[in-house]
């Protein structure tokens, strides 16, 4: 039914799989859509956000999204300054999971601001101290060089190409992506940081409190080279997934093996970084506040020390020791491993520079405040997943994502 | 902002942070306008007609 479309030379599943994929996807993303017509129509108070609780679970998202996304720049950085050429067969792929990340960014975003006509005030009222301007003024332009990015691949499609303007258009935006894929690392080293350094400088949550150079705290560096490190780790994570449910090889092993060893440097460096940050806070930064580390992962049912061995150890360590032999990353069951246990560390990092900063007690007549999310939080969290499967699924159809696929499954 | 709004001010601050977004702004519209014009000249010399 739509085999004109279908890129040259590979096979897809039948139209009816397809769309019953889409139909599937299609629920759950009407499903988050009402839930965010609800907060729109009817305010915040859909949420279980409150006076502790400014930012909860969609910063939360928000800030795990752009990390696991930090793959797009990271890859473009390698592929087109650099000149790591195997990249070349991926960056598609990459591109792609970052544009979805970066526009569920947006989206949410969008929804948690609950004015969204007013969002162009950060642009032309801007504040100029605030680390959150300098979030959204990268974020933005980010967002449209992965626009830039995911054009040509778009305009790559067969039936589209054969227009001769759309495919000078694309041959030209592959000669300047240089350029694009710079400024995208420029863009993205300063709101990954600046994710980072929000928490960091607030000095009156001893959790979350770091020193650093200049304005910039600890952490403002720590996001953007964890951003590097796990952000390709779910750029694999996601091809493996794509090859396992497609039951097909997408990607040269070579072309793994060689990000795999990169993001295993990355993750490997930034661990060191980050327990030599943990030490240093927990033996400098906060004891001068008056606390002790155990004050901040005791007296309550969520956040025990277990939270911190699981993000620096088994999600932090672990992967990087797998991903850094070559016995590790040659195999397979051991390399998704990695790369999952990547993701998930990155995510409970952000959770914890998110939600336990506003959980932990300040005062000494405070108490842990915990939070459960509201449905419609929970739904409109989903609602991304369930666009970003669904781009996913349109782009491998239909645009040619996979340069090795076609000799991988000849 | 531009340094016509009432809120501008001519320091540090302002400079470095709107010149940052001005700068990648300009870096991304005039990198599409090449990619665009250049693409609209290549057509209207006959090119792209015979891909691969």
């Amino acid at each position: 039914m739509d085999s004109a479309l279908i890129p040259d030379g590979v096979k897809r599943c039948s139209f009816g799989k397809f769309a019953l994929g889409i139909i599937i996807a299609g629920g759950v993303l009407l499903w988050g859509v009402y839930a965010m017509l609800l907060i729109w129509l009817k305010g915040l108070n859909q949420t279980n956000m409150n006076d502790y609780y400014g930012f909860a679970l969609w910063i939360w998202a928000d800030l795990g999204v752009i990390a696991l996304g930090g793959g797009a720049f990271f890859i473009g950085l390698l592929r087109y300054v650099i000149g790591k050429d195997e990249l070349k067969n991926i960056i598609n792929y990459a591109v792609l999971i970052g544009f979805i990340c970066y526009s569920s960014a947006l989206l949410i975003l969008a929804i948690d601001v609950g004015q969204p006509l007013r969002s162009w005030f950060i642009f032309w009222h801007a504040n100029i101290h605030s680390m959150l301007t300098e979030v959204a003024f990268c974020l933005s332009c980010y967002f449209a060089v992965l626009t830039i990015e995911y054009i040509p691949l778009i305009l790559e499609n067969r039936q589209i190409n054969k227009v001769p303007f759309f495919h000078n258009l694309a041959h030209n935006m592959h000669e300047v992506m240089v350029i694009f894929a710079a400024t995208g690392a420029f863009l993205s080293f300063f709101h990954q940081g600046s994710l980072g350094g929000t928490p960091a400088v607030l000095y009156g949550r001893p959790f979350a409190f770091r020193e650093g150079v200049f304005i910039w705290p600890w952490t403002f560096f720590l996001f953007t080279w964890s951003a590097a490190a796990y952000g390709p780790c779910f750029t694999l994570f996601v091809t493996r997934l794509t090859e396992k449910i497609t039951g097909k090889k997408l990607v040269k092993q070579n072309v793994i093996d060689l990000l795999a060893k990169i993001s295993g440097w990355m993750m490997g460096t930034y661990i060191i970084a980050k327990i030599i940050d943990t030490w240093y806070w927990a033996t400098v930064t906060a004891t001068a506040s008056g606390f002790n580390l155990i004050d901040f992962y005791s007296n309550n049912p969520f956040y025990g020390i277990w939270i911190l061995i699981a993000e620096i150890v088994v999600c932090g360590i672990v992967p990087a020791l797998i991903l850094l032999t070559p016995k590790g990353r040659s195999n397979s069951t051991l390399l998704f491993t990695a790369v999952l246990l990547a993701c998930i560390g990155v995510l409970l990092n952000r959770w914890v520079m998110v939600l336990q900063v506003m959980a932990a007690p300040v005062m000494t007549f405070e108490n842990w405040v915990m939070y459960i999310p509201s449905w419609q939080e929970v739904a409109t969290t989903i609602l991304p997943v369930a666009y970003g499967v669904i781009l996913v699924m349109i782009s491998f159809r239909y645009l040619p994502i996979f340069p090795q696929e076609r000799e991988l499954n000849s | 902002m531009f340094p016509f709004s009432f809120e501008w001010i001519w320091d540090v601050g302002h400079m470095v942070f709107m010149g940052g977004l001005w700068y990648a702004l300009t870096i991304l519209g005039l990198g599409m306008t090449y990619c665009i014009l250049k693409a609209v000249v290549d057509t209207m010399h006959g090119k792209g007609g015979q891909h691969h």
